[in-house]
């Protein structure tokens, strides 16, 4: 067996899986505060990488400045999604938003596709290119780099969780609507932030994974990944995010590269089915969690 | 402690006339569609005091509850909350300015423990943002130990729920859930506190113990109480002050015992008869 080879594929899957692990935490939010998985936030992964792709090759804006507005542009679409749409539904069943959010990802893929058109694309390159070695095992810079910063960012919203009460509010908002709202918790504030905050995560996402993978308007299949991703590791478990994305992000890289290609997507329901099995909650969420 | 203690408390006319008014409904009307749920209602509550809103079912007392805290928007009239009108200031703020309130359903935060689900009543008028969080210093830290203070040696001590603080709420009876629900609301400061049918579905030993606590609230805490409730030993026994409301309207106020024999309020809960038959029956239990 070849252990650098096996190494450099381990490396490649460890990136991949920190990128999964940031969308996983912007699915998990938004399912902490509002019980609601949001099937659109692959779309809205898409969108963001579009909207950089359009500051910076059609705008011809500074790299910086475009990744800047990409994100916040991203997250004014996720705040008024959420006025115009998510609004109006507060305090119907759970069930009912998560098909007005399917709905909302087939819309995002027409709006890309009518101001960007349908082909894939290639990002600016921006990241540093000079190849990252670890011991011997060459990592690619884009991948490295991705992780990086999607590990600090992961990182920061443990710590932040863990202490800050807002993360409380989050679960009491998810937990009784009523309640928290009758405790001081402006609930209808909380469910914007969350739109807000979890689309300006997904679109950063957008870039990372764009910036290695390319774009077009279908990537947001991606969604689908992460979406394993968070019920592996538990759908309202931040940490569950990070290590289950690890975890995916290995199981496929490592078997497109020892399997072949076709072979990704069963490995990872495969892990799902099993995960499923034998723990449905997931392997960090809470017991009385929904079973999906 | 037994309940003819309590009803030593009804005897003493003089809280009815005493204090000045904290809450104040004036014309409060409210309709779903065609349906009228409040059709001007009016009346005060006087700071100190435990005045209760009786009714039969579907009278709209829990429509009046949901108004008052800013879960409704009436159609007409004003709430005055410390001299404030209400009528623009959303929930969460009015729970800022120190009115807090129970649900007739019991409405916990299942999978959380019996301490975080009080804590997280403080939440309005905690003050930490997410740097402080992040660091953990300063701010944050003395906020959560003064809060757990606070929580364990009044709160938790002062309803008897000590020996259950770290259990999930969702694992215990009915009636101490409705305790604990009534400590999260001590929890966020009240100055008035909305209980919604306190005693709905407890034994008896659950409601004389809810009795004695309402009745401390009021005059170890000195928080003032508006309830709705429908056992009339309870709402006789505690009350300063009662409302009798029937089809969304007032039908009359005062004292308990004016209440209760108010020919308008026994038809109202037995329908028209044989009042004097109803009378004594009515006077006798509920």
């Amino acid at each position: 067996m070849d252990w650098l080879f096996f190494s450099e594929i381990g490396l490649a899957g460890l990136g991949s899986g920190g990128l999964y692990a940031l969308t996983g935490l912007a699915l998990v939010l938004i399912y902490k505060a509002t019980r609601v998985v949001n099937m659109a936030i692959g779309e809205i992964l898409m969108l963001g990488a579009y909207v950089f792709m359009g500051f910076s090759a059609g705008l011809a804006l500074p790299i910086w400045a475009s990744i800047i507005l990409a994100i916040l542009v991203t997250g004014l679409v996720g705040g008024v999604v959420e006025r115009a749409i998510i609004r109006p539904m507060l305090g119907e069943s759970a069930i009912s938003i998560f098909m007005i959010t399917i709905g909302l990802g087939s819309v995002l893929i027409g709006v890309v596709e009518i101001i960007w058109g349908a082909n894939p694309q290639r990002l600016i390159e921006f990241m540093p290119k000079d190849p990252i070695f670890i011991l011997d095992a060459y990592l690619s810079p884009k991948v490295g780099y991705a992780f990086l910063i999607a590990a600090i960012v992961v990182g920061l919203f443990l710590i932040i969780f863990r202490t800050w009460r807002g993360g409380v509010a989050l679960r009491a908002t998810a937990g009784d609507q009523a309640a928290a709202y009758s405790m001081g918790i402006n609930v209808p504030k909380v469910f914007s932030s969350v739109w807000v905050l979890t689309s300006m995560i997904a679109a950063g996402a957008g870039i990372l994974v764009g910036s290695i993978g390319g774009i077009s308007p279908d990537m947001g299949v991606y969604g689908l990944s992460v979406l394993v991703v968070v019920i592996v590791g538990g759908l309202d478990s931040l940490l569950g995010a990070l290590i289950a994305g690890i975890l995916v992000g290995l199981i496929e890289t490592y078997a497109g590269a020892y399997l072949g290609g076709e072979f990704k997507m069963l490995a990872t329901f495969m892990l799902l089915v099993v995960v499923l099995v034998i723990r449905p909650y997931g392997l960090f969420g809470t017991h009385e969690i929904e079973r999906l | 402690m037994q309940m003819s203690q309590v009803s030593e408390q009804e005897v003493s006319p003089t809280l009815h006339t005493e204090g000045r008014e904290i809450l104040g409904v004036q014309g409060l009307s409210l309709a779903f569609g065609g349906v009228k749920a409040l059709s001007h209602v009016s009346f005060s509550v006087k700071e100190g005091s435990i005045t209760s809103v009786i009714g039969p079912n579907g009278a709209g007392k829990t429509s009046l509850f949901n108004s008052i805290s800013g879960f409704y928007t009436p159609n007409e009239g004003t709430v005055k909350f410390l001299g404030q009108t209400m009528n623009n200031v959303p929930a969460p703020d009015r729970a800022e300015l120190g009115m807090a309130r129970t649900f007739q359903n019991i409405a916990l935060f299942k999978g959380m423990t019996v301490l975080d689900n009080i804590k997280l009543g403080r939440h309005a008028h905690m003050k930490t943002n997410p740097l402080d969080a992040l660091l953990y210093f300063g701010r944050a830290r003395r906020e959560e130990a003064e809060l757990r203070k606070e929580v364990e040696e009044k709160i938790i001590d002062f309803l008897e729920i000590d020996h259950i603080r770290n259990q999930s709420v969702a694992a215990l009876s009915y009636g101490l859930q409705k305790r604990v629900e009534l400590a999260r609301a001590l929890a966020m400061k009240p100055k008035i506190l909305l209980l919604d049918e306190p005693v709905a579905g407890m034994n008896r030993e659950e409601t004389e113990d809810m009795a004695r606590f309402i009745l401390d609230v009021k005059e170890e805490w000195g928080v003032t109480v508006l309830m709705v409730e429908h056992d009339m030993g309870l709402v006789m026994d505690l009350s300063d002050h009662v409302v009798c409301i029937n089809f969304g309207q007032v039908i009359t106020e005062g004292l308990p015992h004016e209440v209760q024999s108010h020919p308008d309020v026994i038809s109202a809960y037995l329908g028209s008869g044989d009042v004097a038959a109803l009378r004594k029956k009515f006077k006798e239990g509920k």
